[in-house]
């Protein structure tokens, strides 16, 4: 059988059957939920970062841009919900869009820069001045479209999309021509690779993913501050998730979103002094020891990880 | 107008100091020093400290958080780098890792110190002067008040904390240009490997120069409770953003960058606070955004990257 669709069946079909036969069993739909948010956005990171090295610390911008659209949308225009949430998706890849020049710088200052970005789009929504649109810091409240099940549904499906986004990368010559990005840009231009379009494909690709991750939060949660959805959290979250599976692997993020935000919230502290106290001695721990990720304690041995 | 522009070079001094030790840091080992911003916190605390327990001039708590940071440094940078330094991208990694150290020194000031503001009154800074003052010329007692510059009155602390700021980047510059451990510094700036090839500890010389830059955070957390009004454990990640943001605008590596940087930072901060307050949060982001794209080595920086 061919790889990809290997892949499909044996990787795609079962998560996407399993979180959407798990609300019928599992009664706690917002941890669910949740973990679906979070598989979007650890992929989201994933084909960014780990496909071209860039690494996405303000990555909460676009989620919070898309949840900002999916708002505005709906308070202003009064538009159905789905459509609001290809919006929230839209108005993210404007935002990747904008933020294009960024690719141009390397390393710390592509990282450096885009949390810069985040930061700056959370404190123009939030601004007093732009009551009238965006609700400034107060936050907004939708609960014309509140439909947790619907939402839920649409996160599973974006999911879906972008674990197939990530087994389309893993599997075609796109994404391996990223790779080669990657590793060596000289080199692969000079192999007739079109850097520049690649990076922005790819950077546009997440973008789009985690504005519609957005779009679907605030669909579900349907009450929020900027402060909710621009929280840092979610970028770190993802990041972390993504390195600990181990990253340009499509079970990577997905091992490592079950086990850490599993563990999460099977510890469940009461103070989160100690749980920032154990979750900072975690991330600490895994980039000194175990830098590749939980995938490269099986390649090491020579088992093939997709 | 005045007001605007003193207060912003006064400020500018003071966040030269923020930036100048993470651009050390940056400088020398390439690595991304997330957690800047909360040393400077940890200094603060230090100066809380030293008012809160023997009640002195918390000018008293400079040399102490120095002495205490740059050992910490030491120590921690041989527990980190050179085994992050050995993994694939040390770069991004240095970021992630850092941030969780950030985490961790938050969670641990929290645990210890709760999450409520503290600030220290004001009046308290320099009073080490006015006693000597007193002794020797004679004359009042007291706090010191405010200071004349150019007909307007200007918090004291915000002078001392600009005066100390011009010493601490003089004697940054004096070690990088006039010691012999401060030109192997500016080696390992400019080329980690061919300095490693000349025979050059570079171990020794990042360990040395992370000291300095921790020690250099502390010292200007000690004022950031005077020039911020108050601090919490959670006062870091801003700062980090800030230092940033100054350190890029001048350029690294080049402690003067840094201090130019700092007063343009301090000036369009004073001046926007002054005329488009509900704007002055944006206003480090985008200066950032703008400096990176536009001038990625920064005000004073030659040309250094490619591609």
């Amino acid at each position: 059988m061919h790889n990809a669709s290997k892949h499909l069946l044996f990787i795609l079909a079962p998560l996407v059957v399993v979180f959407a036969l798990l609300p019928g069993v599992y009664q706690n739909h917002l941890l669910l939920f949740n973990f679906v948010i979070f598989l979007i956005l650890a992929q989201g990171v994933n084909i960014i970062y780990g496909f071209t090295g860039y690494l996405p610390f303000g990555y909460v911008g676009f989620f919070g841009a898309g949840a900002y659209g999916f708002a505005i949308m709906v308070m202003h225009l009064q538009t159905p919900a789905p459509l609001a949430v290809l919006v929230g998706g839209v108005v993210a890849l404007a935002l990747g869009l904008l933020l294009t020049p960024l690719l141009r710088l390397s390393g710390a200052y592509f990282a450096i820069a885009n949390l810069a970005a985040s930061l700056a789009v959370l404190h123009f929504v939030a601004n007093p001045a732009l009551e009238g649109i965006t609700k400034g810091p107060y936050g907004v409240s939708l609960t014309g479209t509140f439909n947790p099940t619907h939402a839920y549904y649409a996160a599973v499906v974006v999911m879906a999309l972008t674990v197939g986004a990530v087994i389309y990368l893993k599997n075609s010559p796109f994404g391996l021509a990223l790779q080669a990005v990657r590793e060596d840009a000289v080199s692969a231009s000079m192999a007739g690779v079109n850097i520049i379009k690649m990076r922005v494909i790819a950077w546009l690709a997440s973008a789009l993913v985690a504005g519609l991750a957005g779009g679907i939060y605030a669909w579900y949660v349907s009450v929020f501050y900027p402060d909710n959805v621009f929280s840092g959290e979610f970028s770190i979250f993802a990041i972390v998730f993504a390195l600990f599976g181990g990253v340009a692997t499509i079970t990577g993020p997905i091992v490592g979103v079950l086990i850490l935000y599993g563990i999460y919230n099977l510890i469940g502290f009461t103070t989160p002094q100690y749980f920032q106290l154990i979750y900072g001695l975690l991330i600490m721990g895994l980039v000194l020891f175990l830098p590749a990720g939980l995938v490269s304690l099986a390649t090491r041995r020579g088992w093939h990880v997709p | 107008m005045t007001y605007a522009l003193v207060a912003g070079v006064l400020f500018g001094l003071y966040f030269s100091l923020v930036g100048i030790g993470l651009n050390l840091v940056f400088g020398v080992m390439r690595i991304v020093n997330l957690a800047h911003g909360d040393i400077l916190m940890l200094g603060a605390f230090i100066a809380l400290g030293v008012v809160g327990i023997a009640g002195i001039d918390p000018l008293f708590a400079v040399p102490l958080a120095f002495m205490v940071f740059v050992l910490a440094g030491v120590l921690l940078y041989w527990v980190l780098v050179p085994r992050l330094q050995g993994s694939a991208n040390p770069e991004m990694l240095s970021i992630i890792l850092f941030f969780g150290l950030s985490q961790v020194i938050e969670a641990v000031t929290t645990i210890f110190a709760g999450t409520s503001e503290r600030s220290i009154q004001s009046r308290l800074l320099g009073t080490v002067f006015t006693t000597i003052k007193v002794k020797w010329f004679g004359g009042r007692a007291g706090g010191a008040g405010p200071i004349q510059i150019f007909g307007q009155g200007f918090p004291a602390p915000w002078v001392i904390a600009a005066i100390t700021s011009l010493i601490a980047i003089g004697l940054v510059y004096l070690y990088l240009y006039h010691t012999r451990l401060g030109t192997l510094t500016r080696a390992v700036m400019s080329r980690r490997d061919e300095a490693l090839a000349t025979g050059i500890d570079v171990d020794r010389v990042s360990a040395a120069a992370f000291g300095i830059g921790l020690g250099i955070a502390a010292v200007a957390g000690v004022f950031a409770p005077f020039m911020f009004g108050s601090v919490t454990p959670a006062f870091g990640a801003d700062a980090t953003v800030t230092s940033f943001a100054i350190v890029v605008l001048g350029s690294l590596g080049n402690p003067l960058g840094t201090a130019l940087g700092g007063v343009v930072y301090g000036l369009c901060y004073m001046l926007v606070q002054t005329y488009l307050s509900s704007w002055a949060d944006l206003l480090p982001y985008v200066l950032l955004i703008v400096i990176l794209l536009l001038r990625p080595s920064g005000l004073l920086g030659r040309r250094v990257r490619v591609a």
